[in-house]
């Protein structure tokens, strides 16, 4: 008898749910700001998931183009509000090499953006640990990690007067020699910090459940993260040894000796245990730099009219979210023909619709966490 | 003393020509005020404690200023804050069922109160099937969950009632049979029988198993970290109770508190000698040592629990479930079938 071969769609959607959509965000704890997720799911299960951004444009880049470059400054602090030095570091560089090496950066200026960079990576990747950690419904170490954080926003403090917006880079070296207690505290800092390491290892990585967590959930394979142009701890976490700081050296990153840690599966878990690792290179680097801070300026000589010669130019920096890269059209004027941002987190965000379906809500929160996003940056 | 007490109001009201009903009615209105009076004080220490158990894990003071001392007031500053709230019912809600969930969480709460064994005589009713009562009744509470989850017209809600079924299913069956052994060795189901029968050695002691088997399945039976998922706060916002405010939510969160303390103090009486303990001081009574080490082992078991749930993750709907249906349950079914052949060959 040749009856249907498939069944009526009654029979065959019987012991399934119904597909329902929820829209998390952006208003929801856990997405990081105002980022909303429209997801499909079956059950629990995350069907489709396609993120939706903009909640926090603020038109970044056609204010740049408005303002002359000494001014963008401020604004650059604005984009990943938490590793604002980095942003001015990746904001200032771009325009010095648009002067085609007119202007030389002082010796001491050059460890001075080293230090605060790398110590910048640290507060942003606590930050990023303790609000995975969160995610994950462990509060504990997101009080540690912002108690850790306070400590190094107090250096910053220190040097440049302010705590999250420091604008203290300027085109041709810093802002403001460092304070004289600074190479104390900082070192003390470090000396405080170090042991702090293992201490969160006690309640996360040893921990099975943060194990059971994070292991074998939304793995991105090379090849996705390669096409998605994917970038720093997200990228490395896959297994691909890409790190500018060794890639495409700037400031003078070349001097100095630290591992760069890779992942193997690109999991949450390697996500996790890079940027865990990150952290005592990052240790590493500020201490070897401390050593051998030399005397100086910190200001090189920069002309009175900053107007850069006509051209384009692309450069890149390795921010603690991964490539920050400004792209500048010179017109030959004082204010930029062309401002364009590269940002890693809004890069690194369009993977998740490859990388979420099939995973539960709550594992989605933990993949979520794992990308590292800053709305600030995403939407600019 | 107290015997002697209701005894003479019988007495009187038949004097009086009182029927005895009015003499009842007015016992259960004494006793159920009583018991709502030590839920409420109760309840307001938890939360003061477990926040300041909480701060100093991790590096922090907590509540330091309503009331003075260490913020002691803070719990009815808190309870005063949620009274005067605003109502909120959502417009999608189904109004009946939304206000009644809370109630139906909270009055299962209060219920459980009647077979705590604080200590000698102070029972409200030492029924003869006390565990199976604790049994049956603390799993009123999800009815009461699913109801909220599923009137509030949120799909986050409804996500978080339908993980807490899932959740308290699954943790209900351990729970029995965890507790089983424990019914075994003491032949009754009576709270006083299970104390009586721990008079030489405390059921932790043979039944370790079963008590770090129960404990884990009391862990999930309340919602506690790590087994919080039905109000998973990074998932779910706040699960079933996502759209209350105000009195209702202060009702959920009072049941779970109160719900800690049972589960605690059936865990005590079971499996830690419930109000055994020796007199400290000689002077005082009999029946303060006997509250004292019940309240004192209680809340030790509390402490624990607060404890896990600051250094602990949250677990995953599907690894909850292997958890108690792949790993609790056959252990504690082994422990129940080896406390059974060793209790025949021992005779």
């Amino acid at each position: 008898m040749a009856e249907t071969v498939q069944a009526p769609v009654e029979e065959r959607t019987k012991d399934r749910m119904e597909e329902m959509y929820v829209n998390m965000g952006p208003q929801h704890p856990s997405t990081h700001g105002v980022l909303r997720l429209l997801l499909k799911l079956d059950g629990e299960v995350v069907l489709e998931c396609t993120p939706y951004i903009g909640y926090l444009h603020r038109c970044h880049e056609k204010i740049g183009e408005n303002r002359t470059y000494t001014q963008v400054i401020p604004y650059t602090d604005r984009l990943d509000y938490l590793a604002s030095m980095y942003n001015n570091w990746g904001y200032v560089l771009a325009v010095e090499r648009l002067f085609g090496g007119d202007i030389k950066i002082p010796e001491r200026a050059e460890y001075i953006r080293l230090i605060l960079g790398e110590l910048q990576r640290i507060a942003s990747h606590l930050i990023w640990l303790g609000t995975f950690g969160l995610d994950l419904g462990n509060f504990t170490i997101f009080m540690y990690c912002f108690r850790e954080r306070e400590m190094i926003l107090d250096l910053f403090e220190s040097v440049s007067g302010q705590r999250l917006n420091y604008s203290f880079y300027r085109i041709g070296g810093v802002a403001l020699d460092l304070p004289d207690s600074f190479v104390s505290d900082c070192k003390a800092f470090l000396e405080w910090f170090k042991p702090r390491l293992p201490e969160y290892d006690a309640i996360t990585t040893d921990n099975i459940i943060w194990q059971k967590r994070t292991q074998g959930l939304g793995i991105l394979p090379k090849d996705i993260a390669l096409s998605c142009a994917a970038s720093g701890p997200m990228l490395r976490a896959s297994g691909i040894k890409w790190d500018l700081r060794r890639e495409d050296p700037y400031g003078i990153y070349n001097r100095f000796e630290f591992d760069i840690p890779v992942g193997e599966n690109g999991d949450v878990w390697d996500r996790f245990w890079v940027r865990r690792r990150e952290m005592e290179e990052s240790v590493k680097i500020v201490e070897q730099a401390l050593e051998q801070l030399p005397p100086g300026e910190v200001m090189g000589k920069v002309p009175k009219k900053l107007a850069p010669p006509p051209g384009d130019l692309y450069s890149r920096v390795e921010s603690p979210r991964g490539e920050l890269g400004f792209y500048l059209v010179s017109d030959g004027s004082t204010k930029p023909y062309r401002y364009k941002v590269r940002s890693p987190a809004f890069v690194n965000l369009s993977t998740l619709p490859s990388i979420a379906p099939g995973h539960l809500v709550a594992d989605m929160v933990a993949i979520l966490g794992s990308i590292d996003i800053v709305l600030g940056e995403v939407d600019r | 003393m107290i015997e002697q007490l209701v005894q003479r109001l019988y007495t009187l009201s038949a004097t009086w020509d009182i029927p005895p009903l009015v003499v009842q009615l007015l016992l259960m209105v004494v006793v159920a005020v009583i018991i709502i009076l030590f839920v409420s004080v109760s309840v307001m220490f938890l939360v003061w404690w477990e926040r300041k158990i909480s701060a100093h894990i991790q590096a922090r003071f907590g509540p330091m200023r309503v009331g003075g001392w260490h913020g002691w007031a803070q719990s009815i500053a808190d309870g005063i804050k949620l009274i005067l709230k605003e109502d909120i019912v959502p417009q999608a809600a189904d109004r009946i069922i939304f206000a009644l969930a809370p109630m139906v969480v909270f009055a299962t709460a209060l219920t459980l109160y009647i077979i705590i064994p604080f200590g000698p005589g102070l029972i409200v009713k030492d029924l003869n099937i006390g565990v199976l009562f604790y049994i049956s009744l603390s799993s009123l509470t999800v009815v009461g969950i699913v109801m909220a989850g599923w009137s509030s017209g949120n799909k986050y809600s409804a996500l978080g009632a339908l993980r807490s079924a899932a959740q308290v299913v699954s943790y209900e069956v351990p729970l029995v049979v965890s507790v089983l052994p424990v019914i075994m060795l003491a032949g009754s189901l009576r709270m006083t029988d299970i104390i009586a029968a721990q008079e030489k050695i405390w059921f932790i002691v043979p039944q370790v198993v079963a008590f770090l088997t129960f404990f884990t399945a009391a862990l999930a039976e309340t919602n506690r970290l790590p087994f919080d998922i039905p109000e998973a706060e990074s998932e779910l916002v706040a699960g079933f109770h996502v759209e209350y405010s105000g009195i209702r939510f202060a009702m959920f969160f009072m049941a779970e508190y109160a719900n800690m303390f049972t589960v605690s103090a059936i865990a005590v009486t079971c499996f830690l000698g419930g109000w055994r303990g020796p007199a400290l001081v000689p002077f005082l009574p009999e029946k303060f040592w006997a509250v004292f080490w019940f309240l004192t082992k209680t809340y030790f078991l509390i402490f624990v629990m607060i404890w896990l749930r600051w250094t602990l993750a949250r677990l995953r709907v599907d690894q909850l479930m292997n958890l108690g249906w792949k790993v609790l349950l056959p252990i504690a079914f082994l422990n129940l079938g080896v406390t059974g052949v060793v209790m025949v060959l021992l005779g």
